[in-house]
């Protein structure tokens, strides 16, 4: 199942790489997660207010959770369209020295999961079969010269190499499945402990270089390498049982599921963290500015943000997505590859997403900064006759920056559940990429079948609450340690 | 007090001005009626003599703000602008793509979308309320702890899954109810009704437990409880009788504001189990891109919007006699 990593370097070299408007927007996010991780440990005072969020062992865990997730979504986010294997003329010299690309642009993450992505079956297996939940006639040729054609649901394609062909008993199907799992289990555990033990030696040696260390956090070190075992026994085990079977089944067409999951991990994060990046500039200066200026700049602020949010939220994304969607409908000549259009798509829906849900951040700054201009440091800056710009640049803005980054939590997980919805109104993601919304939205048939399909809806909910979860716990436990309005018991 | 009320309905003119501004951009100014024409009709060879007749029959072939063949008031008022955005005020919503009278539609459909979402507010209000008095009750304790882990539990499920799963538990697997469909009269439609209210409640209960949760525990912490319990008030005398009665002022600004919305039902829930109401029609209206009846919704939506925001008003002079409107 692991490819051989020289060809991995090998592929990764002669293609074609092709950066998405999402991609950079995501790595750019997480360029920016690390300059602010940076400058927290760098600062005191900030040092000790995050101490207080992950001396919690479940925002501790919320973390490591959603960074596995986050690092999924990163190598899903390094895209490239592979070379094609030259023409070869009957002369045997190649037609042309030009190296021309596949049209279909593939990630990282798909080069690294390939097993899993090109082991199409005909159609839904359950997790970890080896026969195919439909039945089909099968021609059986009986001793006596006749043929009898009965109706079976036969062998997998792909899953199930391992057994003969024929039927399975169950002995032989429960001591490969054992077998499977103790050795994933003892994989991951292998690998955990080299990486950690890497790890806390490097960490040691950092003590002994400065015995009074800024890093020394027990509760988190103790409850990430808990964590994160404990992923890495998962993973293990996914890996080891995916050689053999497809974990959590596979689709309509007969795609590995888990492989749809784990692609749908970056659509969830591009919905969940790009809007912000539309919502806080506009939320920002808007709301500042309306509390600050106050006056006719205040009416006319709060008359765009009365008349945005008049319109219920629903109705104005839809409306936006469907206009867009006839805009792109209408002009198939701007993209080059399918998965550029779908990116397009994603984006312009963050984007709606980010201009629908402006509103409250800034409504929420308009009362902050109406009451911090009466402060008498901001009062006593006017008085210096330091300018209105810089006075919210300086004076304010960084008071209000607890707010902003408790809402921007906040959001992610209420956007990551309006990704499910929207997609399943028809006005979500583009149905040639993969998200929970689609995946949710092709499963409702499925439970109405004989017999149930119900992997898919399962897979898809267990990844979905897990992430939002997290991120739910996370939110609060950032919102307890940084929200100067919530009192700390 | 009515002053104060024509005053504000005087305010809500230039909103739903701007609201018909933004929707009028976004369906004509990003596609031009020529677009949605060749959508409408197919992509594929269509002739500019379809185009031009699709536009007529629908009054999309004027110009979009100023018309400047016609004369004096006319240059106005015989504008696409006019003609299907401000027509929204005198209640003429137009018809459909098939044809239909939608304001018409929208009067019939009104009643199966408060069959589901009145009893769904009014239960549901009364069991957050309860549920998080009960949390505030036995606040500190392993009740209460398990309580707001439940409920963000609860809110990170998303509502689709509880549908799916109702449906699929008590509907096909234990056949208590039937799967989806609808009676024209909602005193016979219970069991119609029974699934997609439970669901609705399920779905929503996370988040406002836990949210007047907090308001509670927050006019717990304030003096006046301190005096009741000093003379001697018993716990639940507190909670009910004092601490109920105040944080009922800020529970108000986010459920009153509801309140008119109610008539505009369910996108989910409604399309999920075949409820003929509003919510499905504009799921519906989406699925067929049909312009004109997005366009009605979003109108509706936002009138009965700022309805909701004059009421929070009132109902703050109700609850809170401090409060006088001017």
């Amino acid at each position: 199942m692991m490819m051989d990593p020289i060809d991995f370097f090998l592929i990764l070299r002669d293609s074609l790489w092709v950066c998405l408007v999402t991609d950079a927007l995501l790595w750019l996010l997480f360029l920016g997660f690390v300059v602010g991780l940076v400058l927290i440990l760098r600062s005191p005072l900030q040092r000790d207010v995050w101490r207080n969020v992950f001396q919690q062992r479940l925002a501790v865990v919320s973390a490591v959770v959603l960074a596995v997730a986050a690092s999924f979504a990163l190598l899903d986010s390094i895209h490239f369209r592979q070379p094609l294997p030259a023409l070869i003329e009957d002369s045997g010299a190649p037609q042309s020295t030009e190296v021309r690309y596949a049209v279909e642009v593939n990630s990282v993450l798909d080069l690294l999961l390939s097993g899993l992505r090109d082991s199409y079956e005909k159609t839904y297996s359950a997790p970890l079969a080896v026969n195919l939940s439909a039945l089909e006639p099968v021609t059986i040729a009986l001793p006596d010269g006749n043929v009898e054609v009965r109706r079976e649901a036969p062998r997998l394609k792909v899953a199930g190499q391992a057994f003969p062909p024929g039927p399975v008993s169950a002995s032989v199907y429960w001591i490969d499945v054992a077998k499977r799992l103790a050795v994933g289990a003892l994989g991951g555990l292998g690998a955990f402990a080299v990486l950690a033990f890497i790890g806390l030696a490097l960490h040691r040696w950092r003590r002994r270089a400065a015995p009074q260390s800024r890093y020394n956090h027990p509760v988190a070190r103790r409850w990430t390498l808990i964590t994160l075992s404990l992923i890495f026994i998962l993973a293990g085990v996914m890996a080891s049982l995916s050689d053999n079977f497809h974990v959590f089944g596979t689709d309509k067409v007969g795609q590995d599921v888990l492989y749809q999951v784990l692609k749908s991990l970056r659509t969830a994060l591009v919905i969940g963290l790009v809007p912000t990046l539309v919502t806080l500039p506009i939320g920002v200066v808007l709301g500042l500015a309306a509390g600050y200026f106050r006056g006719k700049v205040d009416d006319a602020i709060q008359y765009v943000y009365t008349t945005v949010s008049a319109i219920p939220g629903v109705l104005l994304i839809v409306a936006a997505v469907l206009s867009i969607q006839v805009m792109l409908d209408n002009h198939p000549e701007w993209f080059a590859t399918a998965v550029e259009r779908g990116d397009v798509r994603l984006l312009s829906l963050c984007i709606i997403l980010g201009m629908t849900s402006w509103t409250g951040i800034a409504r929420l700054l308009r009362g902050e900064s109406l009451k911090m201009r009466e402060y008498e440091y901001v009062q006593a800056a006017r008085a210096f006759g330091v300018s209105a710009g810089r006075i919210l640049l300086r004076h304010i803005l960084p008071n209000v920056f607890p707010i902003i980054l408790i809402t921007m939590v906040m959001e992610f997980s209420s956007l990551v559940l309006a990704e499910a919805v929207l997609s399943y109104i028809g006005i979500g993601v583009d149905p040639t990429m993969f998200s929970f919304g689609l995946m949710i939205n092709n499963a409702r048939m499925e439970l109405s079948r004989e017999p149930v399909v119900w992997w898919t809806l399962t897979a898809a909910f267990i990844f979905m609450v897990v992430l939002v979860l997290a991120a739910n716990i996370l939110a609060d436990a950032v919102r307890d340690a940084l929200d100067p309005r919530s009192e700390r018991p | 007090m009515l002053r104060y009320l024509l005053r504000r309905l005087f305010y809500a003119v230039p909103i739903l001005i701007g609201v018909n501004l933004i929707t009028f951009a976004l369906f004509f100014m990003v596609n031009s009626p020529d677009d949605m024409a060749r959508m409408q009709l197919g992509v594929k060879r269509v002739t500019p003599e379809a185009i031009a007749q699709w536009k007529a029959a629908r009054g999309y072939d004027k110009p979009l703000f100023i018309n400047e063949s016609a004369t004096a008031l006319q240059q106005v008022t015989d504008t696409i602008f006019f003609d299907k955005s401000m027509r929204l005020f005198a209640g003429e919503f137009g018809r459909s793509e098939d044809g239909r009278e939608i304001g018409q539609e929208i009067r019939q459909r009104m009643g199966p979308s408060l069959a589901i979402a009145l009893p769904t507010f009014v239960i549901g209000l009364g069991l957050t309320i309860s549920l998080a008095l009960m949390l505030v009750l036995f606040r500190g304790t392993w009740l209460d702890r398990t309580g707001v882990v439940l409920c963000v539990g609860l809110m990170s499920i998303s509502s689709l899954f509880f549908i799916i799963g109702g449906q699929f538990v008590f509907a096909r697997v234990l056949k208590l109810v039937p799967i989806s469909g609808y009676e024209s009269n909602p005193w016979t439609a219970w069991h119609f009704l029974v699934l997609p209210v439970a669901v609705s409640i399920v779905a929503g209960i996370g988040g406002s437990t836990r949210w007047y949760r907090t308001i509670f525990l927050e006019e717990i912490g304030r003096d006046y409880v301190r005096t009741a319990r000093a003379k001697g008030l018993s716990d639940a005398r507190v909670l009910f009788g004092h601490v109920l009665r105040n944080g009922l002022i800020p529970i108000l600004t986010g459920v009153v504001v509801v309140i008119p919305s109610l008539f505009l039902g369910s996108l989910l829930v409604e399309s999920f189990f075949g409820i003929p109401g509003l919510g499905s029609y504009t799921i519906d209206a989406i699925a067929a891109q049909d312009f004109a009846v997005v366009r009605a919704m979003v109108f509706l939506g936002s009138v009965l919007y700022l309805v909701g925001l004059i009421l929070t008003d009132l109902s703050y002079t109700w609850v809170d006699p401090r409060i006088r409107l001017k």
